[in-house]
């Protein structure tokens, strides 16, 4: 028995050795798992399953990806597990959102921070607009930022919850502003965020620019702003925050993009590196992104992980006081 | 009356083999413990990529019907409620399980969903612009008083001890604040990596009613018998059709609560199966059999949560915001064919807007034909003998709890809980209120967290909560509930022993 059992672990012992002699040329030998750490139906999931859906092309992974989600928290319950129990072999992919991901490691109490992961490619970028209910008398950020100095800390306006792009927009804005807003966090996400604007709830909100398309293309918003450095190409008529006099960057931008675990082996690192940007490319993927009223913007690795680094000096000044 | 202009497009061949498809495929994922209507939903997007954007929304709204009635299948037969929406089934539809009246249960809770479900879409078809505004009209102070609401009936959902009631149900609340909370991201009761996402519902339902029994049926052992020779009654279909019709009381009141509450964007289809269960026991004549096997109970709550699937798309169609999860992965099967719901939808692309309207009323009665079909053969589940049974159900809850998330975190909660509900059950305690305060909690909660926090920017937290028609109305229904609650247990105190719990646990 002893024998036997010795003789399996020398086998094993060789399969393993041979796995990592060949320098991951084969990668990848089956499918691969996508981890989105918000749930089925949100905007992050809709869009993971639309950039990957050519995935198992000849001229990209050749192997499908499956979209898993771990909802819970913010995000905080699908990165926790990123970080710290997913397998780093390269068949567990993550998505992210920045700036949510790095907010909420600079914040603390989760078990991850912008090293815990290696960016592979980034595919969208959602920016933050400004909203009021279409019978609202602001009508430019102007009108907003008055009515905040006449009623210090009186204009309710919505968000998606704290420490998600939202926020971080909203916190620019006060600083930019020199003003004193309440920013009223929704539970139940973007969704929710704008069902209180139109609803009279509040006075105004920060909601995402796809979102805010959509509504205001049905008749039940005006958009007064968009949190970006240039203007978008879904909203050509709305200026940017910027335009109006105020100094704001793009940091509230929600980047989304697909990473890796740390201790990943490069080689498949490269390889995905190298593949996935193109993937995204796809013209059906293209097409179906600009239906659903979702903005692209590919970025390649290396782009990332100047977008992250930034992001992430950003983030530190703005919520230190806090 | 253009939805009459688009029906014959649901019959052309491909509809209607997508209609059967998304019935019958929803059916079996509504009856898989776990399985809830997103997930089905969600399930079946990627199958809409290729299709047509009305064949893909008919695909998807046939199955978010028919998973919705298909979960009453486990309620009613393993005592699992696949979702939220059919806690309450479990409570009598079971009971009539065991004593052979399994066919009885499903019959009914078929025929009440179609009837429920019918006017429900009719609603939508008829009401629309008017329910929009109504849907709107709740905020957060609106929604506080509403949870308390639902808080008030916790003590009467259980039928041996209000006192009882009331305790599981503060358990169920307490069990809500774990993990991160909503609002501010604060964290709480987190002991382990399993339960920093908080307590899933879905793992939650499946440990607090299944493993009780589980741990029951092994607990007997192989060889008592006495509990196997359940002879599975037959039941003609016209009977039960007429004993719906004959208790139209509770039919009402549970399809009009479903419509009503469903309407409510985030809460209505977690808590109208009990809400509606609980109003038709109170105005009853025979509300001392509600518990028992009763057929009021299984009607009131499976016309509730039907009736609730068209009103709860309302504010999605109208007004672009999904009101549940559920319509918010229909919000991406429209999206991806590149139509935004809102005016657009109607004016633009009609034929695709009541095509799926109309798949949905056909497909509530295509659910029913089928339903009513294998409710017969479905209900021989009682034959089995209870190791192996015990076993079946074992597996599915393992198996429902883990797909939710993905997660063992899930499958451990699912285990404990359920533990721990087994020696609950042993003193008199029962899961359907613990359930109510796990949904409860985090709707009151955050709502007061919301509510608290524009009234301090603007007008006060005591205006804010305590004026407006609409605060007054639900304050004064709260007052009422507790009255009534009050009355009825000062007019007939009941007592419990662990001795009775005891004796009810062998009688099970």
């Amino acid at each position: 028995m002893k024998n036997l059992l010795a003789g399996a672990a020398i086998a094993l012992m060789g399969l393993t050795g041979t796995a990592y002699a060949d320098g991951h040329a084969n990668y990848p030998e089956r499918p691969v798992m996508l981890m989105v750490s918000y749930g089925a139906g949100g905007a992050t999931d809709f869009q993971a399953r639309i950039v990957t859906m050519t995935a198992g092309n000849e001229d990209a992974l050749g192997m499908p990806i499956a979209i898993i989600n771990k909802p819970g928290a913010g995000g905080r319950v699908g990165w926790n597990w990123m970080a710290t129990q997913a397998e780093s072999d390269g068949y567990t992919l993550g998505a992210y959102n920045v700036p949510h991901f790095i907010a909420q490691s600079i914040k603390g109490g989760v078990e991850y921070s912008a090293d815990s992961f290696e960016p592979i490619a980034n595919w969208g970028a959602d920016p933050a607009v400004f909203v009021v209910a279409a019978d609202s008398e602001m009508n430019s950020m102007t009108d907003v930022v008055d009515f905040a100095k006449a009623n210090p800390g009186k204009l309710t306006f919505s968000g998606a919850g704290l420490f998600v792009g939202h926020h971080i927009a909203a916190l620019q804005l006060e600083k930019a502003a020199g003003v004193k807003m309440a920013y009223i966090p929704s539970n139940k996400g973007g969704a929710g965020a704008m069902k209180s604007v139109i609803a009279g709830e509040v006075m105004g909100g920060v909601n995402n620019l796809s979102d805010a398309f959509r509504a205001a293309a049905a008749g039940n918003v005006k958009i007064l702003g968009v949190f970006d450095l240039e203007r978008n190409d879904f909203l050509p008529d709305v200026p940017t925050l910027k335009e109006q006099g105020f100094d704001i960057d793009n940091a509230s931008v929600n980047f989304r993009g697909v990473m890796v675990p740390k201790g990943t082996p490069q080689g498949i690192i490269d390889k995905l590196a190298a593949t996935v940007p193109a993937m995204f490319e796809n013209g059906r993927v293209a097409g179906k992104m600009k239906a659903g009223g979702s903005p692209m913007y590919i970025m390649t690795r290396d782009e990332v992980l100047e977008m992250w680094a930034a992001r992430e000096e950003t983030l530190k000044e703005l919520l230190a006081g806090l | 009356m253009e939805f009459l202009l688009y029906f014959s497009d649901v019959f052309t061949p491909v509809n209607f083999g997508l209609l059967l498809i998304g019935t019958i495929g929803g059916l079996i994922l509504g009856a898989t413990p776990g399985l809830s209507p997103t997930m089905a939903v969600a399930l079946l997007i990627p199958f809409t990529f290729k299709l047509e954007a009305a064949q893909g929304l008919i695909l998807l709204g046939a199955a978010y019907t028919s998973t919705v009635a298909g979960g009453a299948v486990s309620a009613i037969l393993l005592k699992i409620p696949g979702a939220p929406a059919n806690i309450a089934t479990t409570l009598d539809g079971h009971t009539m399980a065991q004593k052979g009246e399994g066919a009885k249960a499903l019959q009914l809770s078929f025929v009440s969903s179609a009837i429920g479900g019918v006017f429900g879409v009719m609603l939508l078809i008829f009401l629309t612009p008017v329910l929009a505004k109504w849907a709107l009209a709740f905020g957060p102070s609106h929604l506080f008083w509403l949870a308390i609401l639902g808080v008030t009936i916790i003590g009467s959902l259980d039928s041996s001890s209000v006192i009882k009631g009331l305790l599981s149900g503060c358990i169920g609340l307490w069990l809500a604040t774990i993990g991160f909370d909503d609002i501010m991201g604060a964290q709480r009761f987190i002991f382990h990596p399993a339960v920093s996402g908080g307590i899933n519902v879905i793992p939650a339902l499946i440990g607090l009613f299944a493993i009780p029994q589980v741990i029951t049926m092994f607990a007997k052992g192989p060889n008592d018998t006495t509990a196997e020779v359940i002879a599975v009654k037959k039941q003609p279909v016209m009977d039960s059709i007429r004993e719906v019709i004959k208790r139209r009381r509770a039919l009402g009141i549970g399809t009009a609560i479903g419509s009503v509450i469903g309407l409510i964007p985030g809460v209505g289809g977690q808590i109208a199966g009990l809400v509606a269960y609980d109003q038709s026991k109170k105005f009853s004549p025979e509300r001392e059999k509600f518990g028992t096997g009763h057929s009021e109970g299984v009607i009131a709550a499976e016309a509730a949560n039907n009736a609730m699937v068209g009103p709860s798309l309302v504010p999605l169609l109208t007004l672009s915001i999904p009101g549940s999860p559920t319509a918010a992965v229909l919000l991406g099967g429209l999206l991806i064919h590149g139509i935004f719901p809102g005016s657009d939808l109607f004016d633009n692309h009609p034929d695709v807007a009541w095509t799926f309207i109309n798949s949905m009323l056909i497909g509530q009665i295509l659910m029913c034909i089928f339903g009513l079909y294998v409710a017969g053969l479905a209900a021989s589940v009682a034959r089995v003998p209870h190791s192996v049974m015990a076993a079946i159900v074992l597996g599915l809850a393992l198996f429902g709890s883990y797909s939710v998330q993905n997660s063992m975190g899930d499958v451990y909660v699912m285990a404990s809980l359920g533990i721990g509900m087994y020696f609950l059950e042993r003193f008199g305690f029962s899961a359907a209120p613990l359930v109510l305060g796990l949904i409860l909690g985090p709707i009151a909660e955050a709502n007061f967290v919301q509510g608290s926090m524009i009234a301090n920017a603007t007008s006060g937290l005591g205006p804010y909560f305590l004026t407006g028609t609409l605060n007054l109305t639900l304050i004064a229904v709260v007052l009422a509930s507790i009255a009534y609650s009050v009355w009825m247990e000062l007019r007939q105190i009941r007592y419990t022993t662990k001795d009775d719990a005891v004796h009810k646990e062998e009688a099970l």
